[in-house]
């Protein structure tokens, strides 16, 4: 009796099956290799295994071998046993032998199973553990908080180490300086998109000249400090979750724990002091982009002039003169927050390099959310407060 | 029948030569590393490649498996010329072969099981429970346990990924197997019975294997030839006749105080 696959030309691998007087005999021949491995599986499932005495496994018509195809082999054999038979021989050319030796050494080879739970089980469960993540997560920020409140007291009252002010100035550098051009380029665009935008409308109640008076309150008040803390969330936040994700990686923090360096200490203070310096500095300078903006703006397309501009400015000032140090004072809230964040999932970092790409992202979109957060408190506290 | 679109794997080539490198020159940015460099590896031998630190032998690894261009001079990889091979014939040359990187690379997001089935999913159509299995055999193969194949790498030990890359390396049963200093990092045992693992696998599945390493145990235990990485260019023996090598370099390499700790025992 024949069962599928026989030999069409002499690569393809084939098999049969011979029954005499209750004596089964299975020949193999031809390539059995990983590339025959689909057709094989398929015709060896179907074949009918059942079979009581002695069987043979005659292989010496087999071409080529691999692991692939020893494993067939064997699984044909084991299913056999398991039917109740008994193999009597297994024969193969004598360059293989090694081969099958190894293999049938190992016992248990069972399929591994890749658990996959159905599409909409797995959704769920995934936004049930992103909430719980969040929740978890938000409590380990405060706790980071209290920690890095509890150890910078400590910094600043041990008198028996000196803080790390050259890291400290570094951060200075790094956060604040370098950002000048961008924070700068940035905010003097914005300055000329407010005034030409709040002109257009203006314009029609013959109110131009108030254009001063919006790119001064809303620079000042919101723009200058939520743009520069946005840019410095980009360029600062998620390079401190790199840099400190990367040492995590590369077990510098632990080689700083066990020298007896306190990681919080050497890595967060400096950058949380270096932003705190940095961002009002920053905001200020931002502040002053956005009016050249404006006034370039209104120079230009409003003829207004520049010392015209500034006497209106003055006016507008006097008029709402708390404006400027309440978008000032916000800078030092959202320079905590963002280097923060920053720091707590660069700690957060375990693993493999993709964590630290993941947390990045992460402290990125998390300063950001908690600036607006805040940003959008602190305009309802003022407004409640009547500055 | 159905169209083949994936290449199909050559038969082997009766070449007896498997890897052939002629006239190598590589240079890094303007630094010379390897001048006029030929080398044979025979198919079916072991072959350890050895040299001290800078002398060049990841860069000889990465130009010969096409990760580098060299500068100058041919190599051919089972008959085939590396360095103009293109599109199919690169896929299929790379059926090939099996390289196992230094920390085993394996793919970060996937299990030990769906990494060792990448290859088999990239150039077959094998149903899902043929998949399993050939997963499972390969992770029985190289000797780890079999609830390896569900775990994720960043869960294993550097060991285990060095054989889980050996897994994925053998995924396709590759003629040629390249091994990037494969018992580094491992403790003694653990490196003795990679020695022993490679030394079965290169015997029941026939295999060509160029591997870099330092190890003087592991040039013991497995190569039938070794390849010094000197003066940028390259000298071929055994662990016999290198051992009464005059070479200033080969001579403190293979008569040092380890390597004679190692060759006497």
């Amino acid at each position: 009796m024949t069962l599928s696959n026989t030999a069409e030309n002499d690569t393809r691998a084939w098999f049969r099956t011979e029954r005499r007087n209750d004596r089964l005999r299975v020949v193999f021949g031809g390539d059995w290799i990983i590339d025959e491995a689909a057709t094989l599986d398929s015709s060896l499932q179907k074949l009918d295994l059942q079979a009581t005495g002695d069987v043979d496994l005659d292989g010496t018509a087999i071409s080529r071998l691999d692991s692939v195809g020893a494993w067939l082999l064997i699984r044909t054999g084991r299913a056999l046993t398991e039917g109740g038979a008994h193999i009597r021989s297994l024969t193969i050319p004598e360059m293989y032998q090694p081969l099958i030796e190894s293999l049938q050494r190992e016992q248990d080879i069972k399929p591994v199973r890749v658990a996959r739970e159905h599409p909409l089980t797995d959704f769920l469960v995934r936004i049930g553990k992103a909430t719980q993540d969040a929740f978890q997560q938000g409590v380990q920020l405060l706790n980071f908080l209290g920690r890095l409140t509890v150890e910078t007291v400590e910094a600043f009252i041990r008198p028996d180490r000196e803080l790390p002010w050259p890291a400290f100035i570094t951060q200075i550098e790094q956060t604040g300086v370098t950002a000048l051009p961008i924070v700068g380029l940035l905010s003097f665009l914005l300055g000329v998109v407010l005034s030409y935008q709040g002109a257009e409308q203006l314009q029609r109640f013959g109110a131009q000249i108030f254009t001063v008076n919006l790119v001064g309150i809303a620079g000042f008040r919101e723009i200058g400090g939520l743009m520069t803390a946005i840019i410095v969330a980009g360029r600062s936040g998620s390079a401190f979750t790199a840099q400190i994700g990367t040492m995590k990686l590369n077990q510098e923090i632990d080689a700083m724990q066990t020298i007896g360096l306190n990681p919080i200490e050497v890595l967060v203070l400096p950058r949380v002091l270096g932003l705190l310096v940095a961002m009002p500095l920053l905001t200020f300078y931002a502040n002053i982009m956005c009016i050249i903006g404006g006034a370039v703006m209104c120079n230009f397309v409003l003829g207004i002039t520049v010392p015209q501009f500034m006497r209106q400015l003055h006016d507008a000032m006097a008029f709402s003169p708390w404006s400027f140090w309440l978008g000032l004072m916000k800078a030092p809230v959202f320079a905590f927050i963002i280097a923060l964040v920053g720091c707590f999932e660069g700690l957060r970092v375990e693993g493999n390099a993709e964590s630290v790409g993941k947390l990045t992202t992460r402290a990125v979109v998390e300063s950001v959310f908690l600036v607006i957060t805040f940003d959008a408190g602190f305009s309802i506290l003022f407004s409640m407060l009547g500055v | 029948m159905v169209m083949r679109i994936k290449p199909k794997r050559p038969a082997p080539s009766r070449e007896e030569v498997a890897i052939c490198v002629r006239g190598l020159v590589n240079r890094l940015s303007g630094n010379l590393i390897h001048d006029h460099l030929d080398l044979d590896v025979k198919r079916g031998e072991v072959l350890g490649v050895v040299g001290g630190s800078g002398s060049g032998k990841s860069v000889l690894l990465r130009t010969i498996i096409g990760l580098q261009k060299p500068s100058e001079g041919s190599i051919k990889v089972l008959g085939e010329p590396i360095e103009t091979l293109q599109g199919r014939d690169l896929r299929a040359l790379q059926m090939r072969w099996g390289v196992l990187f230094q920390e085993g690379a394996l793919f970060g997001s996937q299990t030990v099981a769906e990494n060792i089935q990448v290859p088999l999913r990239e150039y077959l159509h094998l149903p899902p429970a043929l998949l399993n299995e050939i997963a499972a055999l390969k992770i029985a193969l190289v000797g780890l346990p079999p609830d390896a194949g569900a775990k994720y790498p960043s869960q294993l030990s550097g060991g285990m990924k060095k054989r889980a890359g050996l897994a994925r390396a053998l995924a396709l049963d590759p003629e040629l197997l390249f091994l990037d200093e494969p018992t580094a990092g491992l403790d003694p045992i653990s490196a003795s019975q990679f020695d022993e693992l490679i030394n079965d696998l290169q015997k029941s599945l026939g295999l060509t294997v160029f591997m870099v390493t330092h190890d003087i145990d592991t040039l013991k235990a497995t190569t039938d030839r070794i390849a010094v990485l000197v003066d940028k260019t390259i000298k071929v023996g055994t662990l016999e006749t290198l051992t009464h090598d005059k070479h200033p370099w080969i001579h403190e390499y293979f008569s040092g105080a380890r390597a004679r700790a190692a060759l006497d025992a």
